[in-house]
């Protein structure tokens, strides 16, 4: 039984259908990356988890209980926390009340939760009264995903954390990612870089037109000829 | 020595001191219209109106508390005035957004849909006091008029040049130090004043973040409420109360919001204190201070004024023109995407 489970998503916006019957699932502990080609509908499965899409049908639990008709600020205060791809930090404000705004919903002090926060991205502590516009890429992405994690949720949704840094951010974000899912919690990730993520990945979520392709631990997909071929940028 | 002293006295009498009230008077705008345009993210063309009417209703309540004989000499009354208007501005404001505005936010309308609906509003409330209090001026400053007269000053110092601070001068400056400091101190250190900021930054991710967006526009007109009749209220009392006279501050109070970067509050307050001076500076007659620093030969015949006083409002008008070709974002306003 999967912590979080989204299952037989159908919908889209408007007239167009973006996901036809897909399913993506994670549980505590463990990554899982939904990854395929431009288009394919991963942001929007990302979305609909969250509860940002209308559903044409398809069932959303957590931790067993349905949540499909749970609007996000709901989803959030269940224990889910999202990083959207852009525009994702408060660029006006200091990156200390990033985290602050990031606690909203928490009742209780939460000193102990921002201290968490900058043991687990020590640059954030160092530039914790600078405003978060003038971060670099992968500083905001840090904040971006220390924002979302005030709330100190049970599944964490990453949209693209990796878009638009640089390689070696890349690797940093990745370990630090693989850092979260290990204090227990369930990561769900949408990916460009989809080799690099499979490898930190417990769980593959391959999509092609709004419906799963191939599904997989992460090193079955990276070995396997067929997905690397078609969607793994086609390194033999 | 004395001739020195003569120019300072002049200067700080006429030009200083109106200039930091005046620029306090329009800070009090421009605040109004920086938060509105940050937190509802539209420009409000009916915020000159509204002082207006904020004024209207303070007047109103003055009278009736001069008639039951309250007093606060040598403070003006309008100053207990003020406190009770706030919830009725407040309440007007609340019930014209729930009317109009909210109904267009709903349905995502366009900044420039609202633009319009605000000159709808500006239109009505011109009406509505015209109805209610009449297009003519009206006195309602009571209390001690100086702080400083021209006579007490000049049998102290001996100078010719007297200098004189009005209480609506020193209320005006004192006050919006005090708003502006409470306004500074709820922004930035209180959850509700993050929300906000939150919320004019990055809608979508405030949403997310859980913050509660009708708060944020009742808060916002509050707010709002609070600034339009503390500025309208201390305008009135210093230059006296025509209601239309607000219309012409409107100018003047977008030209301070603009420079400063419109939704930036430390913006419009510079901002009001650039218009405000560049306006007196610009239409101030040099003359008597120039004849005062200069060689007698050298006294200038002229009034020195660089621009008539006709001409004051086409001062914010060029300000707004200059800011928006050379640094459209203001001083403290951030690139848009």
């Amino acid at each position: 039984m999967s912590l979080i489970k989204a299952e037989g998503l159908v919908g889209g916006y408007g007239n167009v259908k973006v996901l036809n019957d897909c399913t993506v699932e994670v549980d505590r502990g463990k990554i899982a990356v939904i990854v395929g080609p431009n288009g394919a509908g991963k942001s929007t499965a990302m979305k609909a988890v969250l509860g940002l899409l209308k559903l044409d049908s398809g069932t959303v639990t957590l931790d067993g209980r349905d949540i499909t008709k749970l609007p996000p600020q709901d989803r959030i205060r269940a224990g889910m926390a999202f990083v959207p791809q852009t525009e994702n930090i408060f660029p006006s404000m200091s990156v200390f009340e990033n985290l602050q705004m990031g606690a909203l919903l928490r009742k209780d002090p939460i000193a102990a939760a921002a201290d968490e926060i900058f043991s687990l991205f020590p640059i954030l502590s160092d530039k914790r009264s600078q405003q978060a516009g003038q971060l670099s890429g992968g500083q905001r992405q840090q904040l971006a995903v220390g924002r979302a994690l005030m709330t100190r949720p049970s599944v964490l949704l990453l949209d693209e954390p990796t878009a638009g840094v640089s390689p070696n951010v890349m690797d940093e974000l990745f370990a630090k990612i693989t850092e979260i899912a290990a204090q227990g919690l369930a990561v769900l990730m949408v990916e460009q870089n989809a080799a690099l993520a499979l490898e930190i990945a417990d769980t593959g979520f391959v999509l092609v037109e709004g419906a799963n392709r191939f599904t997989g631990s992460g090193s079955d997909l990276l070995n396997d000829p067929d997905t690397r071929r078609s969607f793994l940028g086609g390194r033999p | 020595m004395t001739d020195i002293l003569n120019a300072f006295s002049h200067i700080t009498s006429l030009l200083v001191i109106p200039g930091l009230a005046y620029a306090s008077q329009l800070a009090f705008g421009a605040l109004g219209v920086t938060l509105i345009f940050g937190v509802l993210r539209f420009s409000n063309f009916a915020h000159a109106e509204g002082m207006s009417l904020a004024t209207m209703f303070c007047i109103l309540i003055t009278v009736w508390l001069q008639g039951a004989s309250v007093s606060i000499a040598p403070l003006p009354t309008a100053l207990i005035a003020m406190f009770l208007a706030i919830p009725l501005v407040a309440l007007v404001f609340i019930g014209t957004d729930r009317a109009l505005y909210k109904h267009f936010r709903a349905i995502n309308a366009k900044p420039e849909v609202f633009m319009i609906v605000s000159a709808g509003i500006m239109l009505i409330s011109n009406g509505v006091i015209r109805v209610v209090i009449g297009p003519e001026g009206q006195s309602f400053a009571d209390g001690e008029r100086f702080i400083l007269t021209a006579r007490e000053f000049r049998e102290w110092t001996g100078l010719t040049e007297a200098l004189v601070l009005k209480t609506s001068q020193l209320l005006s400056i004192v006050l919006a130090l005090i708003a502006g400091g409470l306004l500074f101190w709820f922004l930035n250190r209180t959850q509700m004043g993050r929300s906000m900021r939150a919320y004019s930054d990055n809608r979508n991710l405030a949403l997310l973040s859980g913050v509660d967006p009708n708060k944020i526009v009742w808060v916002t007109w509050i707010l709002v409420a609070v600034l339009s009749v503390m500025g309208g209220v201390l305008f009135g009392l210093d230059k006296g109360y025509r209601p239309f006279v607000f219309q012409q501050m409107l100018l003047p109070m977008f030209a301070a919001a603009v420079v400063g970067g419109l939704g930036s509050p430390v913006g419009a307050v510079v901002g009001s204190m650039v218009v405000a001076f560049s306006e007196l500076l610009l239409t101030f007659a040099w003359k008597k201070f120039l004849a005062y620093l200069l060689p007698t030969g050298l006294a200038p015949e002229s009034l020195m004024q660089i621009l008539a006083t006709e001409y004051k409002f086409a001062i914010s008008f060029l300000i707004l023109v200059i800011v928006l070709l050379i640094k459209p974002t203001g001083l403290f306003g951030r690139a848009t995407k």
